[in-house]
């Protein structure tokens, strides 16, 4: 199905079932700990050995030699592979470090062997008493250090957001040197990593030529493709399935060592093979969200029209390695006629920095949104105003596009009215509550809407059951449910009449979980296989296709009824399609908007920072299924959070690796960090979105909450802090006098 | 993990001389540390030996009016205890500022005093640590330090010891009680049971190999007020940044322990005698002499200010 004009009234439009507050159908899998994940799918193939994957020593260098001698004759062991035993593996699509193979060290913990035992306690012992020569080499590991010899470089961040190295309206130069009123600071914010709670984990087999791999991966058609790349086999043999994963935030997007070692191991083995990466792996084996270095400069007219703003970032990353797109909001959050954003790379030895959960607005707004704080300031206006009075419907670089729907203005209005805005103090440092300083803050929250071709099948059995096929995946989003949603609402019929089967590449290839673009496109492409089924049915039992209603588990066309069953009762109507999108987010600009709003208090003591309060009010077109949307929105406040206070790589700039490679060190907000959190949909649809007229929103969550925090510990202390994350010690020697 | 051989002695004396006996064995009680370090290959015993089973978790008076603690007593019940909540409320409240509810259910007292530092470069062998392998250097002193010790520390480690239950128990000036292989008993004042790196950081205790602590004693209550005092990066389940644990009584004098600061809980007697004055003419004396790295140096002033916050909780 092309989509290419605004979508008019279509069956979702009935919202009989798609956007009621629905329980996740996989829920009760998960809380029953009946959902199998990767590592725990011991029936699919009998004989499974366990491989653990030893990480190099060294952040970068050769390995002279391994000695494997003692290892292989620890008991249980089956086999072991090396990366000396093969030459250096094509790399996956978007990626840069290399997985396995080569004598090559790119950096910490890259996998360098794999150990394969009868148990996984043999498999891990073994690994221990393999020795490894190095021949250790220099490496650059300190962003700080290196900015100054970044390079310009264009980017993508892979999951939509992205531009060229440098880009231009107007005369940002000359704007700002005559604007009345001028702001200019820079901001960092650190390396993250997706600490989701399920680690890489991969389960290999081979039959002949034939390689099937049960992991833990977003984006299946990508994998598939990678993996044909990297083991050089046709993607025709490989056969790829997940279909439930413990979290991804990007971190899955990609094939990562668990998969290749995985396979390589279980030729070696000559039988199955299951790798899960340890934590620590996970950390400096994987990728991570990369630290950046904003600059940001706004002029303005001293009523507050900005009249000029830019903004820069340097990140790093290995050779070849992407750029966090930190700039890519601050073309369109705001007006402005003389613009400039700019990236620049530079050359690191760390891990490879890719994409996390909203790759470029998440640290981008953490900069901006503060820099809006610090100008309101800094022009007398209230926050909320000055963000209003600088509101623009269309996309300020290029005045003919407009969005192609956007109410910030109504997030931020709403938002303040009912997180009581209104009776914040301006004026830092003035508010007690016992030994708490307490302050409010605001940020814009915004991350774009990326339509990508999506599609299904969806197959009606003659007992009226409606099987749902497609590689989507689940990653914890709610997935399964609004695509049930979906194909009931299209057939006419209950949710329990729904089978929703995901995450296997023998399903039509679908746009996979990323970029918030999941929910939409996913459930458009079942929308698409569901026109095609309704077709398909319609003409079996004889109806004129145009004038049937599907309802109640019946089709209906005037006064003739029959049962939607009795459409397969010589056999499986089968609907197959995809959505694929014609060139309206071209012409308007798609994108999504939140206000978040955020009470902390900040011990006068101590300082440590304690959230009190959260509200985010979103506009995100359509909302599917308000129960998951909700959680999504939570999930990302409550990452937001973590960035704004705790989360940091800690990088050993000597040693170059991250030190901090485990969740105890690594910490992230546990329930008692979290107080109560509201969110609010603004009750919209999108026409020109997808014929579902809904949005992305897994990932709105996130952008600008640490910035809304970040500005609440300002307005509670007077003290403002623009190194992420704020622990206590940015803090300290700032505070007002305790007494 | 490397492979070991288990048992389960019937007699503290007997679990003594099993792990006396063989240089490569260990006691296991909760496991709540010990098996994340074998599972590292951090801690590699050969031996095991469990202690769960000898009758070493009770609660009971000591005939001078104290508590005496047995070494398997969970974290758990030792906080939820009666007696401990009403005159030992410092070591309560510290217990449940740490770990999880799940730990402490496993946790036991003599496990907790043991429990060894979270300094990450011990976490990871491939990086040099001399508490870890002797010898080796330390990564720590040029590397990553925001939580390490400011304090007592070596040339050879700034290794901290991570515990809360010890700051209390150090407040409190418990004793240490101990048996060996041959079933001699002693007793270690708790100021004396932990040792300062020096040139010998992989030794975290006074202990001698082999021996076995039986039980925590607590000196008759010190009335007062009991302030524990946690702070760290995120509301729960983290290790002190810097802890106090403080007794004050009415008159403004009393006693003050701190975590998160140095190889053991650090407390300065010599010290009190200034509480009276407030916080920063107690930690000009307790941290007198004090070495923090540039990313532990905010350590001092936060150890200052915990303090000055405990002193206010304990007059209002």
């Amino acid at each position: 199905m092309k989509f290419d004009q605004p979508a008019g009234q279509n069956p979702i439009d009935q919202m009989k079932v798609v956007g009621k507050a629905t329980d996740r159908i996989d829920g009760k899998f998960k809380t029953t700990g009946t959902a199998p994940y990767a590592y725990e799918r011991h029936d699919v193939a009998a004989n499974q050995a366990y491989g653990y994957v030893l990480g190099a020593g060294i952040a970068k260098g050769r390995i002279r030699a391994i000695d494997t001698v003692a290892a292989k004759r620890s008991p249980g062991v089956v086999a072991i592979v090396t990366t000396l035993d093969m030459p250096k593996l094509g790399l996956g699509k978007m990626n840069a470090a290399n997985l396995f193979g080569g004598a090559e060290i790119q950096h910490y913990h890259q996998a360098i062997a794999v150990v394969v035992a009868e148990t996984f306690e043999q498999a891990r012992a073994a690994a221990f008493l393999i020795k490894v020569d190095y021949a250790r080499a220099a490496g650059k590991f300190d962003l700080a250090a290196e900015a100054g010899g970044a390079k310009p470089v264009p980017g993508d961040s892979g999951e939509g957001s992205g531009g060229g190295s440098e880009d231009r309206r107007g005369d940002f130069e000359g704007a700002f040197a005559a604007a009345p009123v001028k702001f200019d600071q820079t901001y960092t914010t650190p390396d993250e990593s997706h600490a989701m709670m399920e680690p890489h984990a991969t389960i290999a087999a081979w039959e002949g030529d034939k390689l099937t791999l049960w992991t833990s991966n977003q984006m299946i058609a990508w994998t598939k493709g990678s993996i044909a790349k990297i083991l050089d086999i046709p993607a025709e043999s490989i056969r790829i399935d997940s279909p439930y994963i413990g979290g991804g935030f990007g971190g899955k997007l990609f094939v990562r060592s668990d998969a290749v070692v995985a396979a390589l191991a279980a030729k070696a083995a000559g039988r199955p093979v299951k790798v899960a990466l340890t934590r620590p792996l996970v950390i400096n084996n994987t990728t991570h969200r990369p630290a950046t270095i904003q600059r940001i400069r706004i002029g303005a007219t001293p009523d507050g029209t900005i009249t000029a703003i830019a903004h820069e970032s340097t990140s790093g990353n290995l050779d070849g390695g992407k750029p966090e797109t930190a700039v890519d909001q601050t073309k369109l959050l705001y007006a402005g006629a003389n613009r400039l954003t700019a990236m620049k790379l530079a050359h690191l030895d760390l891990p490879e920095g890719n994409s996390m959960r909203a790759p470029g607005e998440a640290p981008g707004l953490m900069a901006l949104e503060i820099a809006m704080d610090e100008m309101a300031e800094k022009l007398g206006l209230d926050p909320v105003a000055f963000r209003i009075r600088n509101d623009t419907q269309v996309d300020p670089g290029h005045p003919e596009r407009p969005f192609s729907h956007r109410n910030l203005v109504g997030c931020l209005k709403l938002g303040a009215e009912k997180f009581g805005w209104d009776k914040r103090n301006a004026k830092p440092g003035q508010v007690r509550d016992g030994r708490w300083l307490v302050g409010i803050g605001m940020a814009a929250g915004f991350r774009n809407n990326l339509l990508m071709k999506s599609g299904a099948r969806v197959r009606l059995g003659r007992d009226g059951l409606v099987t749902v096929e497609t590689d989507m995946t689940d990653i914890g989003t709610g997935s399964y449910t609004i695509i049930a949603q979906t194909a009931a609402e299209m057939m006419g019929v209950t949710l329990d009449k729904v089978v929703v089967r995901l995450g296997d590449s023998n399903f039509p290839v679908s746009a996979g979980s990323g970029g918030q673009f999941g929910a939409n496109n996913a459930t458009s492409g079942v929308y698409a296989a569901c026109v095609k089924l309704r077709e398909a049915v319609a003409q079996r039992l004889g109806f004129n296709s145009a004038d049937v209603l599907f309802e109640d588990g019946n089709v209906r066309s005037g006064n003739r009824t029959e049962t939607l069953g009795k459409a397969a009762s010589d056999g499986d109507l089968v609907g197959e399609d995809s959505i694929e999108y014609g060139d309206l987010a071209k012409k308007q600009q798609q994108s999504t908007f939140a206000g978040h709003f955020v009470e902390v208090g900040v011990d006068v003591d101590t300082a440590e920072v304690r959230v009190r309060r959260m509200l985010a009010v979103c506009a995100a077109g359509r909302i599917l299924n308000p129960k998951s949307a909700r959680s999504q929105v939570i999930g990302g406040m409550t990452m937001g959070v973590g960035g704004a206070l705790m989360e940091e790589l800690a990088v050993d700039t000597r040693r170059g690796f991250f030190v901090n490679h485990d969740l105890a060190g690594y910490e992230v907000p546990v329930h008692a960090d979290i107080p109560h959190q509201e969110v609010i949909f603004l009750d919209e649809a999108d026409p020109q979105s997808s014929p579902m007229k809904a949005k992305g929103v897994g990932e709105l969550g996130i952008c600008g909450v640490g910035a809304a925090v970040a500005n609440a510990i300002y307005n509670a202390t007077g003290v403002r802090v623009r190194d992420y994350p704020i622990t206590l010690d940015k803090l300290l020697d700032r505070m007002p006098d305790a007494a | 993990m490397k492979s070991f051989t288990y048992e389960r002695p019937t007699s503290p004396a007997q679990a003594a001389a099993a792990v006396s006996a063989n240089p490569n064995a260990k006691f296991i009680a909760g496991g709540t540390n010990l098996l994340d370090l074998m599972k590292l290959q951090i801690e590699t015993p050969t031996h095991l030996v469990d202690v769960n089973g000898l009758g070493l978790d009770g609660i009971e008076a000591t005939p001078e009016g104290g508590l005496r603690v047995g070494a398997l007593v969970r974290n758990t019940d030792l906080a939820a205890d009666a007696r401990v909540r009403k005159d030992y409320a410092v070591l309560s409240r510290a217990l449940l500022a740490g770990a999880s509810g799940q730990l402490r259910n496993k946790a036991t007292t003599a496990g907790n005093l043991l429990q060894r530092t979270r300094c990450p470069y011990f976490y990871d062998t491939a990086q040099a640590c001399n508490k870890r392998q002797p010898g080796s250097g330390c990564s720590a002193l040029d590397g990553v330090s925001r939580q390490l010790a400011v304090i007592g520390a070596s040339e050879a480690c700034i290794a901290t010891h991570p515990g809360d239950m010890a700051v209390a128990m150090r407040v409190l000036d418990a004793t240490v009680e101990i048996v060996d292989g041959r079933g001699t008993e002693r007793k270690i004042p708790i100021s004396e049971f932990h040792r300062l790196p020096g040139e010998r950081p992989e030794v975290d205790t006074t202990l001698k190999p082999g021996e076995l602590i039986t039980a925590v004693t607590l000196p008759k209550p010190l009335g007062g007020a009991h302030i524990y005092r946690k702070v760290r990066d995120r509301a729960s389940y983290a290790y002190a940044l810097v802890s106090v644990a403080a007794v004050v009584q009415p008159d403004g004098s009393g006693r003050a322990a701190f975590g998160g600061v140095a190889h053991k809980p650090w407390r300065v007697e010599a010290a009190e005698g200034e509480m009276a004055r407030g916080a920063k003419a107690v930690t000009a004396q307790v941290f007198a002499g004090a070495k923090p790295t540039h990313d532990n140096a905010y350590k001092l002033k936060l150890a200052e200010r915990t303090l000055s916050a405990a002193l206010t909780e304990a007059r209002a």
